[in-house]
């Protein structure tokens, strides 16, 4: 596979390939739209970006908060220019009556709440759902706002980043793949700690060797952890398709 | 426009000193306002000129929102202290127009139809004027989008070129802009190879307006190499390469 910088205009590639993410096809040659790292790869040639805002797609676990609801749905603020709505029929069932239910009862406003986007097209704003395991209301935390193009390096090469950052402060770190990150925990020392960790890693996610200088900030002994960890709400699985290509992303910082 | 003075001396010689075929100093940084999407500061010659992008993001008033696309909304303004006597700082005719052929000079090369639905804000600030600053805006706002991530088919760059003591120099500074005999500001696609700002200011021959421009697309092209060597330190460092790993 060959990766390269490119910037927007940048002609990647030329010949029989299939733009990807972020990629135009014009003429015979594959054209960048975003800075980025470029990939050729069997499927074809797509660019990793490193700066945008948060673009909702389907399938995406995203952490929200309630910021109004009427009769029938709540209205999200998910970090995008799109706020998503999430139906009560989700979460009362089919027979949900607005006169019958309460719906302050399940999530009132200020809610913080972790949701799978469930479907979003160009015409309508995006709709949530919280069917799913580990989905639902964040009951306490910190959250912080993340660019969403640093959540792959936040989450770290088969989740090592948040790992380290996990079990040095004795947190949990909840990340939404629009970038909101909730830090939950017993000591506020610790929770202060992982958010500074976290910023940090924001700032300076596209340099070398951050792994080593967040494991110098949270006092980590320089011994590889081999233990896994289980995945917690919120934050992307393993198993997911959208992890995959997180990974991928890893691999492609770690390498600077 | 009728000239007054010699604005080239028998050197050949401009009145800051440069040649004919030669470009002010143009200084690019990107990333210079923390709460921007993105943005972009640049130094063009004297020109102080300060780009933020914001969006996409959600339109407000609602009615102007377009099903099918991204609304591109610029504000070129000019601050009171970037002149010589003091600026009103209420929008003028003239930065009225500067901001609506700067939406039109930009647009061309984003993919507004992959937002539909929102909005992205451009804002340009002189705070310091030497002529040509509707082309370093452009520039600046380019290198802005950019860094705000938004899909685009190819950076903008923009100079000028015009005519001083008859003969058609590049990249016109406020000297020869006010005294000169002609002042052509053109923004360009570099890889597509289009125009996107072509405007005019006095009289040229047939001649003189192909010369005129092929000199302006030529101070583009420099201008847009600095374009891409400002966002590649940004982001990769002086690292233009990347590694490559045997996996």
């Amino acid at each position: 596979m060959k990766r390269r910088y490119v910037i927007p205009g940048d002609k990647i590639a030329e010949g029989n390939f299939r733009p990807l993410m972020n990629v135009i096809k014009t003429g015979n040659a594959l054209i960048a739209t975003r800075i980025g790292i470029a990939e050729i790869g069997r499927d074809g040639v797509k660019v990793i970006p490193l700066s945008g805002v948060y673009i909702p797609r389907v399938n995406d676990l995203v952490i929200g908060k309630i910021i109004d609801h009427s009769s029938l749905s709540w209205e999200v603020d998910i970090n995008s220019c799109f706020s998503a709505h999430l139906p009560a029929q989700d979460v009362f069932g089919r027979d949900f009556s607005p006169a019958r239910d309460d719906m302050t009862r399940h999530f009132g406003i200020g809610d913080m709440i972790t949701a799978r986007i469930m479907a979003f097209d160009r015409t309508r704003d995006p709709m949530l759902t919280v069917q799913d395991r580990d989905l639902g209301k964040i009951p306490r935390g910190e959250s912080l706002k993340i660019s969403a193009t640093r959540v792959p390096r936040l989450i770290g090469k088969r989740g090592s980043m948040i790992q380290t950052i996990e079990q040095a402060t004795q947190t949990r770190v909840l990340i939404g793949q629009n970038g909101i990150v909730v830090v939950t925990g017993r000591a506020p020392e610790g929770i202060k700690l992982a958010l500074k960790a976290i910023k940090m890693v924001e700032e300076e996610a596209h340099t070398a060797n951050l792994t080593q200088r967040i494991k110098v900030l949270l006092n980590v002994p320089d011994a590889p952890s081999e233990t896994s960890r289980a995945p917690v709400g919120g934050a992307p699985k393993p198993e997911d398709s959208t992890i995959d290509e997180v990974e991928e992303e890893l691999e492609v910082e770690g390498e600077k | 426009m009728t000239q007054t003075r010699n604005l080239i001396d028998a050197n050949g010689k401009r009145t800051d000193g440069r040649s004919i075929d030669e470009l002010r100093e143009v200084k690019i940084t990107v990333g210079t306002v923390k709460n921007a999407d993105g943005s972009a500061f640049i130094e063009f010659g004297k020109n102080k000129i300060l780009a933020a992008v914001y969006g996409p993001r959600e339109v407000h008033p609602k009615h102007m929102a377009q099903s099918d696309r991204c609304v591109l909304r610029c504000r070129y303004h000019m601050s009171p202290f970037s002149t010589d006597t003091r600026k009103n700082p209420a929008p003028s005719r003239r930065e009225i127009e500067i901001s609506k052929v700067m939406r039109e000079a930009l647009e061309p090369a984003l993919m507004l139809e992959d937002y539909p639905r929102a909005a992205i804000d451009v804002f340009v600030e002189v705070l310091q004027s030497d002529g040509g600053s509707r082309c370093a805006g452009i520039t600046a706002a380019s290198v802005a989008l950019a860094d705000a991530g938004i899909n685009m088919r190819d950076l903008v760059a923009a100079c000028a070129a015009g005519k001083v003591d008859e003969k058609i120099v590049l990249d016109i500074n406020d000297t020869e802009d006010k005294e000169g005999g002609a002042d052509m500001p053109v923004a360009y696609l570099p890889r597509l190879e289009q125009v996107t700002l072509l405007q005019l200011d006095g009289n040229l021959t047939p001649g003189q307006f192909n010369e005129c421009l092929d000199k302006a697309i030529g101070g583009c092209k420099m201008v847009y190499e600095i374009q891409k060597q400002a966002l590649m330190k940004k982001y990769f460092g002086n690292e233009t390469e990347l590694k490559e790993e045997v996996q």
